[in-house]
């Protein structure tokens, strides 16, 4: 045990999951004094339920972290031995990239990180309450043995480690994941601090023995021949690769756990908690969708040298004699050993309309909370809130602005704006659909979306930096001369393009912008192209393809911004607000808008509670002025 | 800052005068546009406003306030237009197809005042209230127009339009799952049945229809009641062959006119009688259709007494005596003209009432956002959009419908990915 007198830190992350270590890095990039308190040293970095990183809107946020110089797309690069980029076929705005990892190699190349990265002390132990000074202030938390711990800023991460409680068909025990103890006593102590504490649960399948699998029968999913990687920096595969095998649940298997619907955790009622639709359990998808005879099963390896599989499709929290019956009945699987049982699992998580836009408590100045923890699932949405935290608690710790992510110009803004505002009612996952400004938050250009915000706030390496300005450069001089060159509509229709005929002359930008249009077109029109980097010729087509759109959206941008810059202020007292109806008012009162757009995205706020809302802010400025 | 945007700032319906606010940065370029020349600020001219076909609207009174000095505190340009129903709604729909500006949401100028710190906030008092009262009124409109049969439709649309909406994002943000690769078909018919719903609702609402028709009036009775010559008396024409032989008139005999400022049709038809000529029998019923169909029956009888054979199956609007130069009394004379002036004001009454009720400028508005919307969903449905732009136009039409069918978010269409396939792995 690590022994830490009154050392002082100036960001104490709680928690070693991907939103925790995020943080913890985060902040350590910004040159302050962090320190990290997690169970196990070498749980940092683990991935406690699927082995894969990224996917749609998923793949987005990792390439957003990425671009603020994060750690969990160099991670997943590293770790990856399936690449595989969704939606290849549809446009940029929809692609999101997607990995298997080796749990092993994610793990090793995360405590890598903390190795390197200067300024972060790992401190093994159990977190048992928070330290409270002045002003309900978080001044640190105090472990299992008593020891405290000093820090101006506290983020809390804690996963499903806050009240965890794992079912198994009736059996019940407290944990925070299979084998790890759950943080009861902390939880306790925040709930009593915070506002608004709900239940959530979500589940993870059994894990199989791979030698246990009849594998000659199963179609195969390779990955792509081409990887799409998640950092900006990665250029090779790390490692071997694999492929992922595929089966198919069948009439029997559905029989077996119709018969045991009742010994099923979520289905005997022992369970409170909500959990997510778009990850149901194998006993959800059979009683919802009764039709279907069939269900998919995707058999993931969990690493190069792993002797586990990751059935992805059959979460489940019916007891282990049927999981085995259940499993035995697939094919493929008839043999198969279930090495460890899948499980249901609850846990405390925040109203997470009750924190600001840096995810911080107000209730308790000093305290964020990122992750599971409000209401989110995965390790994606986990690490960008991790990101969020770290940089702002940093932030504060030097007494600086803190840095607020938008809706318009990432996902990381999208995901923060809507727990923020509209709170949850599932565990909340990161879709493309909820960004409405989807063309102009792409994949592709997460870089030259956040990687400016990160230099002004310094949090991005030197090299990571050059690496930018040059890329910016190059495309610069890319779209001028793309942008310089004119094709006649006769030209384009000789070259095979079927455009209007309309005598309009276009500029390289608006022939690209042409559905089907692509680069190779425009080389073959104007052969000094081909002196520009594929890539960086190929980021200029993307950006063209959707500029019409773009500058509608910009429009929209505008009008958006004009509410973003009214700030409402954080002590503002919306009972003050006349002719607000009950129910507008306890929502305001829920969510706290810090800005009249906030406001303007709760559900149910109507144009006139929002004038009367604006009149009465402004109100409050005169008086205070 | 900001957009322009315009609204009607008088009473709705026929006035002596019909004043349209434009605010924002674009408003002297509207008035430009519509071949105008802004005054200097603070001051008025007189300008004669064209549509884009060069098609003069009206000779308006033009007030320009410049930015910092006006009721929002953006540029505004005011016009002072002749409070017809007709000039009004095509000067808004002139500004509305300049691109420069859009209509003005409820509240809105009110609340750029209150952002540009132009309102004393002891005005404010009860400015919420007016808000409501606006959306009210538009939202009792709304059930109006949209009422009985519509709201039927309006269900549909909005079911429609997300369950579109869901099929398209399922197969972009469930794309490793088991979803149908190809939605399209469904999406076709879906938006192609919206499309056509909206086309038809805008057709029907529409008051381009309307002004380019006009409304028809039918003026039907028994032979020999005076209707060929009350057209021609109305119309100062002699378009109708008049004689005192029953069943002159075999075909419809359409004319136009201006009535106050309504374009009007009137349509002369063939008395109604059991007619045994097969012409004649097939101008009754002509006749008759026509009169089903027009806007506004009026009902000639010498006696005063509606014929019987009328009163089936076709409404009676009005009831008009003629001849009353032989009979004395009320009624109207084709031959001396009286009652004439009074028998138009009557219909030109009762016309604008059912555009003016409704509220010309709301419907407007609506018809704005159906025609954006229409335009959206047709380019949703072109085959060579790829699925990310077609569910952006979608987003834009229920955007643009938000008035009418409401708020469609990502909730609702996430709720229809869920319950329709099978996602998670």
């Amino acid at each position: 045990m690590f022994h830490v007198k009154h050392t002082d830190f100036d960001v104490l992350v709680v928690g070693g999951g991907h939103a925790g270590c995020e943080a913890a890095l985060a902040a350590a990039r910004l040159g302050v004094r962090v320190a990290l308190v997690t169970f196990r040293k070498t749980d940092l970095g683990v991935m406690s339920c699927n082995p894969a990183i990224g996917g749609l809107g998923k793949g987005h946020l990792v390439r957003e972290i990425d671009a603020m110089d994060g750690v969990m797309g160099r991670a997943a690069d590293f770790a990856g031995i399936q690449f595989r980029l969704l939606n290849r076929k549809k446009g940029p705005a929809v692609q999101g990239p997607r990995a298997q990892a080796d749990r092993e190699r994610y793990k090793a190349f995360m405590q890598a990180q903390f190795a390197a990265q200067s300024g972060v002390s790992i401190i093994e132990g159990e977190v048992v309450d928070l330290l409270v000074g002045d002003g309900n202030r978080a001044q640190g938390v105090r472990l299992g043995d008593d020891s405290e711990i000093r820090a101006a800023e506290v983020v809390l991460t804690t996963g499903t480690f806050l009240g965890g409680t794992i079912h198994i068909g009736g059996e019940r025990k407290s944990g925070g994941r299979m084998g790890a103890n759950a943080s009861v006593r902390l939880a306790d102590r925040l709930r009593a601090h915070a506002p608004g504490v709900g239940r959530l649960k979500t589940g993870t399948p059994p894990r199989l023995r791979k030698s246990s699998i009849a594998w000659d029968g199963l179609a195969m999913q390779p990955g792509d021949d081409a990887p799409g990687f998640f950092s900006f920096d990665t250029s090779h595969v790390a490692c071997a690769q694999i492929s992922c095998g595929v089966t198919h649940t069948n009439a029997e298997t559905h029989d077996i756990i119709r018969r045991n619907l009742e010994r099923s955790a979520m289905y005997g009622g022992m369970i409170e908690g909500i959990g997510p639709r778009y990850c149901p359990s194998i006993e959800d998808k059979i009683v919802r969708f009764e039709d279907k005879t069939s269900h998919q099963i995707f058999l993931e390896p969990e690493g190069l040298e792993s002797d586990l599989v990751y059935p992805n499709g059959i979460s489940t929290s019916l007891p282990h004699d049927v999981q085995i019956a259940y499993v035995q009945s697939i094919s493929g699987l008839e043999m198969a050993e279930i090495v460890q049982p899948g499980y249901a699992i609850e846990y405390d998580y925040i109203d997470p309309r009750g924190l600001s836009r840096s995810l911080e408590l107000p209730s308790i100045p000093g305290l964020s909370l990122a992750g599971q923890i409000n209401g989110t699932t995965g390790y994606e949405e986990a690490a960008a809130q991790g990101l969020v935290v770290g940089l702002n608690a940093a932030l504060r710790a030097l007494g600086r602005e803190p840095l607020v992510f938008d809706r318009a110009t990432s996902y990381i803004g999208v995901m923060v704006d809507d727990l923020v505002t509209r709170g949850v009612s599932e565990p909340y996952r990161m879709f493309t659909s909820r960004a409405e400004y989807r063309l102009t938050l792409r994949a592709d250009n997460a870089d030259q979306r956040l990687t400016p915000t990160g230099l002004a706030v310094g949090c991005i390496s030197a090299a990571r930096g050059a690496a930018f300005a040059d890329k910016m450069a190059r495309l610069d001089r890319c779209t001028a001369d793309v942008s310089a060159v004119m094709f006649s509509s006769g030209q384009l229709s000789e070259h095979g393009l079927q455009v209007r005929s309309d005598g309009k002359r276009r500029n390289g930008i608006e022939t690209l912008a042409i559905a089907g249009v692509e680069v190779s077109d425009i080389i073959a029109l104007e052969p000094s192209l081909a002196a520009h980097d594929p890539e960086i010729l190929e980021q200029v087509a993307r950006d063209a393809l959707y500029s019409t759109y773009i500058e509608r959206q910009e429009r929209d941008v505008a009008v958006l911004n004009r509410d973003e810059a009214i700030s409402i202020p954080t002590d503002f007292d919306f009972a003050s607000v006349g002719s607000l109806s009950g129910e507008i008012r306890a929502k305001l009162n829920a969510s706290r808008p810090e800005t009249l757009a906030q406001a303007g995205r709760i559900e149910g706020m109507t144009p006139a509670a929002l004038v009367s809302l604006l009149a009465a802010v402004r109100r409050a400025e005169r008086v205070s002025a | 800052m900001g957009d322009t945007i315009f609204a009607l700032a008088t009473a709705q319906g026929k006035a002596g005068l019909a004043v349209i606010r434009l605010s924002g940065p674009d408003s002297v370029a509207v008035l430009q546009a519509l071949g105008g020349t802004a005054p200097d600020a603070r001051s008025s001219r007189v300008c004669v406003l064209r549509d884009a076909g060069g098609l003069i609207l009206d000779h308006a009174l033009v007030l320009h306030f410049a930015e910092g000095a006006s009721f929002t505190g953006e540029t505004t340009i005011e016009l002072h237009l002749h409070g017809s129903i007709a000039v009004v709604r095509a000067a808004l729909r002139a500004i509305e197809a300049t691109g420069l500006a859009r209509a003005a949401n409820p509240g809105e100028f009110t609340r750029r005042a209150l952002m540009n710190d132009r309102l004393d906030l002891t005005q404010v008092q009860g400015l919420a209230d007016i808000i409501d009262a606006e959306t009210e009124a538009q939202h009792r409109h709304a059930m109006r127009v949209f009422g009985g049969e519509m709201a039927d439709r309006v269900t549909r649309w909005r079911h429609d339009l997300t369950r579109a909406m869901a099929l398209l994002e399922a197969t972009i943000d469930f794309a490793d799952e088991e979803i149908p690769e190809d939605v399209s078909p469904e999406v076709g018919v879906l938006l192609a049945t919206v499309a056509r719903d909206l086309r038809d609702e805008i057709d029907r609402q529409s008051a381009t229809a309307r002004l380019k028709a006009g409304f028809e009036v039918a003026l039907i009775g028994e032979p020999n009641a005076g209707k060929s010559s009350l057209l021609n008396r109305l119309t100062q024409s002699d378009a109708a062959i008049v004689s005192e032989f029953a069943g002159t008139t075999r075909d419809v005999i359409e004319v136009r006119m201006d009535v106050e400022g309504i374009p009007v049709t009137f349509l002369d038809t063939a008395g109604l009688r059991d007619a045994q000529d097969p012409v004649e029998v097939i101008g009754i019923k002509r006749a008759l259709s026509r009169a089903r169909q027009a806007d506004l029956r009026l009902v000639l009888t010498e006696s005063g007494a509606v014929p019987d054979r009328l009163v089936e199956g076709i409404a009676v609007d009005l009831v008009v005596r003629t001849k009353s130069d032989l009979h004395g009394g009320d009624g109207v004379s084709a031959v001396t003209g009286d009652g004439i002036a009074p028998l138009l004001k009557s219909i030109a009454s009762i016309l604008s009432d059912r555009v003016g009720d409704v509220g010309l400028f709301s419907r407007e508005r609506d018809r704005i956002a159906l025609e954006e919307a229409a335009a959206h969903i047709e380019l949703a449905t072109q085959s060579a959009m790829p699925t990310e732009l077609r569910s952006e136009e979608l987003r834009q039409a229920v955007q643009a419908l938000q008035n009418i069918v409401g708020g469609i978010d990502v909730e609702s269409i996430l709720g229809e990915v869920f319950s329709t396939f099978c996602v998670g792995k």
